[in-house]
């Protein structure tokens, strides 16, 4: 079908085309219903009988709760339920894997509904379900809580310090290396040290060393769909959940979990879901409207608004970050030291792991040393965005290597195609390369027509970035149920956030030898597909699409076998090639040999599962120009490329678009995004007027080079695409700013008063 | 309590009647009581476009219009774009450049780009951003959204005789 | 949102009847842009909203030899689509086509927009420029003020309990003039104003003098105010880098900005002296056709 933008392919672009379905660009399966508004998003859900919930959420930023007085709201007129942490069981110390690591339950509940204390302002406390929403509001305000207010601690680095309060009683520092705990309550939940080569050794070596500290802001995954649950606790005690999730079984072992029930009783439906970018995995009106829906009896819907979604869901840590870079008179690295704190929010959980291991992963280094902290704060409880925890230290780590490039007269693009990883690279955590294609991604620019062209005018500046992400493997199950007509449903459990139900037809129409238009791939709840971990992690097209994958190759097995006795021949003389099943005498296309099938004998349905991991990290290199008002310190973007290595590109259209959309929220993150507190530690911009999500207006084109570099670990040679693109932004524009201006700007986000700040300092 | 008013508008073509409360929003109604839910609740306060739809052929935000004013009103929502047997070219247009990914922005973006398009048939690239930043998207980054509406613009221009090129 | 009645009044006399009967708590509704959002997040509480779009003289928009009048209510869009507000009163139009995005244009109002009086309305700094007079009608009838008396504080304004605007009132443009309004935000579109600057200049007939300027500043202070002084000076002063310099040093010299999560006091004074000058360049540029 046509499309106005063609994909720029890097490197194999005159071969004839390997594949018939894979590379082209079909209309998506669920694109008619979401052009013309008859999609389900989360609130479109209609339960019959449904009442509307709303959530009581702390004013204060730090404090105890010293009671609950819930009465005046339940003798509310048209109040049908209340509820606090009290109807929710007790989680004792439990730890639970959850679908998106380790879970300490105690914090999941307590984030749900508060039990002792509130650790950020808008924590949940109590909520009340109502015949309308406007009566569950008003109910809502007229609980009264008593609270005594505690110090609100805001920054990673003071509540690091030893006198600072301490958010949470039960926690205590683990060491990542040997699993032991400290002795007394910090908010430092977790210390991670890694370590390569000689340190000391490295840094003599150098003849060039570079030394900053760096500090982002908390930032927001910012989907537009606010966060909505809606569920039934029926009287059998059968729990049914509808809600936009990115993952239908995490919400189940969630809802399992917090609500002490057995995991057979809860079913998940998946609404489409309106946005994630990893911020809807985590549950947080589901466990309270089950209850609400036991004590009222019939099911309850709460919705958040935007407010809500800002002040209690989401963000990606705040941090602090130092880098210490060093390299040789031949502009090799030869030792680089991070240490990195990352807010993790009222609970522990930061992404510091991932961080620690991205922030030298796009670089081939001798020695280094990485340590990093995972710190409680009174901010929301982070949660995953779009490569968590990789962007914030490839800001870091990009704008030093800029300096040092800087220092050494190279060009930035020469000293990356220099020192990058490449297969064999031992990264400082220990973790060896399998064919990677940083490499490719820097030659792709390079060689692109933006790169070529020089920027002419003044205060214009142009800046490079690279960035990592590891990508994820995990568990996915696919069901294919053949059609008499010959036409194939394809069920999955991977709840599709941009396109994913596509891709993953492709694959499957790929392997079976039909067209995407032929196979209707529909989500469906947790009781009628296989287990099927989140969407994230970059994994549904790798993992879900090798399951389909799987899934044909079975269909393949059986119509081989079942043509062999329909032809009373020897299964050895059958074989499927190209989408027909041939014979020693007879050959029968796909939907030929279905419908014959659908005459007689037993239906035929095709399974795949997959649980491989080797999903082939994925760099992108980006490039920008800029233009900086030197009187107003305002970054105008001129022109955007971004590289990328996708494996094989499945539906470039939808690749183009995860590297468009990825670099647009890394130039959010870059330039105006930010958590904004007042010193009571209240967020002050909890509105998408002054939460400043970048706007068309704000953007020219974003070119996406789609550079296929295929990954051996699968079939078709898919590397995940979703989250390396936000990673290398904010790196990118640092260094375009200090290009055309000559300001270093070491705090993120970059906007126009502290630009303008630099400005004026570098004047004086 | 407000008594319930009943208000009278013509809603995709069809005249409907509606009861309810003076503090119901216009989406509120739209939403839950006459089941067109094409329009999205995205921020509530008039910065996300997501609830957009044409109200007497100007893009509005349901969520800042009380249900009352709605008396008398010519409402145009997503679910009355597309003709019977078919889709209309804004719709044509946002698939075929794979403009959506989780599709939550669409609806809005599309009535949006309706009521923008009815007025200036011929827009420029700067037009387009320009009228089209009070509508939010997370997932695309704009690019191929604003590529689709340049495309329906043209093929609007092509079955229509009234677009003229201008000449700057 | 909480419980409130709603009457959508045809005349002027039932509107103002309808506001003083409710004790101060009706809220007067035009394109309720702010309005409904305040009311759901109960910042404001209201018994009683008053829909003024159905009254004549709220939605009237007039130019004429005797100068231009602009309803209240009149929306946004209508303002910058106009012809001779855009050729003689461009200013105005200019804050229009800039607040909010397309669908906010399409109910707000500048007459809102001013009894809102937010520090950093978009509208009012232009008014200022202009020489507005807001004509306000109330229970013990008619009374008008200039529009640089009107805002009182942030969010506070002159209105007594069941007076409304009805419009605002421009005087005729002289020959060899020009206006504009400008603000900083940190996006393109969308933002609140950090600084705003409105500036209407008269040059004589050379177009090298100045002949009058008035400056109005928004969001650098608890409201939006005449710059006196950065105005007075132009006046007889020859149109160069110079003089309009000048301006804006008087301008940065005059406001009391604040750090908040829009700006820091350091860049909004800065801001407010280049934005001076861009403005008034613009509004010279303008002024010589």
């Amino acid at each position: 079908m046509a499309t106005i933008d063609e994909t720029r392919t890097a490197e194999g672009s005159e071969e004839t085309p390997k594949y018939k379905v894979i590379g082209t660009r079909p209309i998506r399966h669920d694109g008619s219903d979401k052009v013309t508004g008859r999609a389900l998003y989360g609130a479109d859900i209609k339960v019959k009988g449904m009442i509307f919930g709303a959530v009581l959420r702390s004013p204060h930023a730090h404090a105890n709760i010293k009671s609950i007085d819930t009465s005046k709201a339940e003798a509310f007129p048209g109040v049908r339920a209340v509820v606090t942490s009290a109807d929710l069981p007790e989680p004792g110390d439990k730890i639970a894997e959850l679908g998106e690591g380790a879970v300490v339950l105690n914090h999941l509940s307590s984030n749900n509904l508060a039990r002792t204390k509130v650790l950020y302002k808008g924590h949940a406390v109590a909520a009340v379900a109502a015949d309308n929403l406007h009566i569950a509001q008003e109910a809502a305000s007229l609980i009264e809580v008593e609270y005594e207010v505690l110090p609100p601690v805001m920054n990673v680095l003071k509540a690091m310090e030893d006198d600072a309060p301490v958010l949470n009683p039960d926690v205590r520092t683990e060491e990542a290396s040997t699993g032991e705990t400290g002795d007394k309550p910090s908010n430092i939940a977790k210390h991670i040290v890694f370590e390569k080569g000689d340190l000391e050794k490295g840094f003599a070596d150098a003849k060039y060393v570079v030394e900053r500290e760096f500090r982002t802001s908390t930032v927001h995954q910012g989907y537009i769909e606010p966060h909505v649950a809606t569920v039934l606790w029926n009287n059998d005690g059968q729990i049914t959940v509808w809600t936009p999730t990115q993952g239908t079984f995490s919400v189940r072992s969630q809802m399992a979990e917090l609500l002490h029930v057995p995991l057979a009783r809860v079913k998940v439906v998946p609404a489409e879901i309106g946005g994630g970018f990893g911020g809807k995995i985590s549950v947080y009106l589901a466990p309270a409207a089950a209850v609400l829906s036991r004590k009222a009896g019939v099911p309850v819907q709460i919705v958040m608004d935007r407010a809500d979604v800002l002040q209690a869901t989401g963000p990606t840590p705040g941090s602090f970050i130092r880098i210490k870079m060093g390299v040789d008179a031949d502009g090799r690295l030869t030792a680089a030291e991070a240490w990195m704190a990352y807010e993790a929010g009222g609970y522990p959980g930061s992404p510091i792991g991932a961080g620690a291991m991205c922030v030298f992963s796009c670089y081939d280094i001798p020695n280094g040393r990485v340590e990093g902290y995972d710190v409680c704060v009174n901010k929301p409880r982070t949660n995953a965005y779009r490569a968590p925890g990789a962007t914030n230290a490839a800001f870091a780590t990009e704008t030093v290597v800029d300096e040092l490039c800087e220092q050494m007269g190279m060009s930035p693009l020469e000293f990356r195609l220099l020192n990058a990883s490449k297969e064999g690279t031992r990264r400082i955590d220990g973790v060896t390369y399998p064919r990677i294609g940083l490499v490719e991604t820097l030659e792709a620019i390079k060689n692109s027509e933006h790169y070529n062209t020089p920027l002419t005018g003044e205060n214009q500046g142009r800046g490079i970035g690279s960035g990592f992400w590891f990508n994820a493997g995990l568990k996915s199950a696919v069901t294919a149920t053949v059609n008499s007509d010959g036409s194939v449903g394809l069920l999955e459990g991977s709840t599709d956030i941009g396109g994913s139900r596509t891709a993953i037809a492709m694959q499957f129409a790929e392997a079976i030898g039909l067209a995407a238009e032929d196979i209707k791939p529909a989500v469906v709840d947790t009781d009628s597909v296989g287990y099927t971990d989140v969407t994230g992690g970059s994994r549904v097209t790798y993992a879900t699409g090798w399951a389909a994958y799987e899934a044909a190759q079975d269909l393949k097995r059986q119509i081989v076998s079942r043509a062999a006795e329909l032809w009373e021949v020897d299964p050895d003389l059958v074989s499927y090639e190209d989408g027909s099943v041939i014979g020693p005498d007879k050959s029968m296309t796909f939907k030929e040999i279905a419908i014959e099938l659908s005459l007689g004998g037993e239906p035929l349905v095709g399974r795949g599962v997959s649980n491989h991991n080797e999903p082939g990290g994925a760099f992108g290199t980006h490039l920008v120009d800029v233009e900086v008002d030197p009187d107003t310190g305002k970054v105008d973007i001129l022109r955007y490329t971004a590289a990328q290595d996708c494996g094989t590109a499945i539906h470039p259209a939808y690749v183009e678009g995860q590297i468009q959309g990825g670099a647009v929220q890394g130039i959010g993150w870059g330039l105006n995004e930010e958590y904004w507190y007042d010193e009571a530690g209240s967020m002050r911009n909890a509105n998408f007027l002054d939460y400043r999500i970048p706007t068309c207006y704000d953007l020219p084109m974003i070119d996406p080079i789609i550079v296929e570099v295929p990954n051996p670990g699968h079939p078709y040679g898919v590397r995940g695409v979703g989250e390396v693109p936000i990673v290398p932004p904010p790196a990118a524009l640092e260094a375009a700013i200090y290009d055309a201006v000559g300001v270093r700007m070491y705090e993120l986000p970059m906007s126009p008063p502290r630009v303008l700040h630099e400005l004026l300092k570098k004047e004086s | 309590m407000a008594k319930k008013r009943i208000v009278t508008a013509t809603v995709n073509g069809r005249e409907e009647e509606f009861l309810c409360q003076p503090r119901q929003t216009l989406l509120e109604v739209l939403r839950n009581t006459l089941g067109l839910t094409g329009a999205k609740e995205g921020c509530s306060n008039g910065n996300c476009g997501a609830c957009s739809v044409v109200i007497d052929g100007k893009a509005v935000n349901t969520c800042m219009v009380l249900a009352v004013e709605a008396e008398g009103a010519n409402i145009e929502t997503i679910e009355g774009l597309a003709p019977v047997d078919g889709l209309d070219p804004l719709q044509e247009a946002f698939l075929e450049n794979a403009a959506l990914q989780c599709g939550i922005c669409t609806p809005g973006f599309i009535m949006s780009a309706k009521a923008f398009l009815d007025e200036n048939p011929n827009p420029t690239e700067e037009e387009i951003r320009f009228s089209m930043a009070g509508n939010l998207c997370r997932c695309t980054g704009y690019d191929k959204i604003v590529r689709a509406i340049q495309q329906a613009a043209e093929t609007r221009c092509a079955q229509s005789a009234s677009c003229e090129k201008e000449t700057v | 949102m909480r419980d409130f009645e709603y009457e959508a009044p045809t005349s002027l006399a039932d509107a103002v009847g309808l506001l003083a009967r409710s004790n101060g708590n009706a809220r007067p509704l035009a394109g309720g842009t702010d309005l409904i959002d305040h009311v759901r997040t109960g910042r404001l509480s209201t018994d009683l909203i008053v829909d003024l779009k159905k009254i004549p003289e709220l939605m009237a928009l007039e130019l004429n030899d005797a100068g231009l009048r602009l309803g209240a209510a009149v929306p946004c869009y209508q303002i910058y689509s106009h012809a001779g507000i855009l050729e003689n009163y461009t200013a105005i139009a200019d804050s229009s086509n800039i607040i909010g995005g397309m669908q906010i244009q399409n109910r707000a109002s500048v007459g809102g927009n001013l009894a809102n009086a937010g520090a950093a309305a978009d509208s009012t700094p232009a008014l200022i420029a202009l020489e507005a007079t807001v004509v306000i009608q109330g229970p013990a009838g008619s009374r008008e003020i200039p529009v640089d008396q009107f805002c009182t504080g942030p969010g506070k304004n002159v209105l007594e309990p069941g007076e409304i605007i009805v419009e605002l009132k421009f005087p005729p443009r002289p020959g060899h003039s020009g206006s504009h309004y400008r603000r900083f935000i940190p996006r393109n579109e969308m933002d609140i104003a950090v600084v705003g600057v409105g500036a209407s200049v008269v040059l004589d007939e050379s177009g090298e003098n100045f002949v009058s300027a008035r400056i109005g500043l928004g969001a650098v202070a608890a409201k939006p105010f005449y710059a006196q002084e950065a105005s007075e000076l132009l006046a007889g002063q020859p149109v160069n880098d110079e003089t309009i310099k000048k301006a804006g040093e008087a301008a940065r010299s005059v406001i009391k900005p604040i750090t908040d999560m829009r700006g820091t006091e350091e860049f909004r004074l800065h801001v407010t002296g280049v934005l001076t000058e861009r403005v008034l360049k613009k509004a010279v540029e303008r002024a010589r056709g």
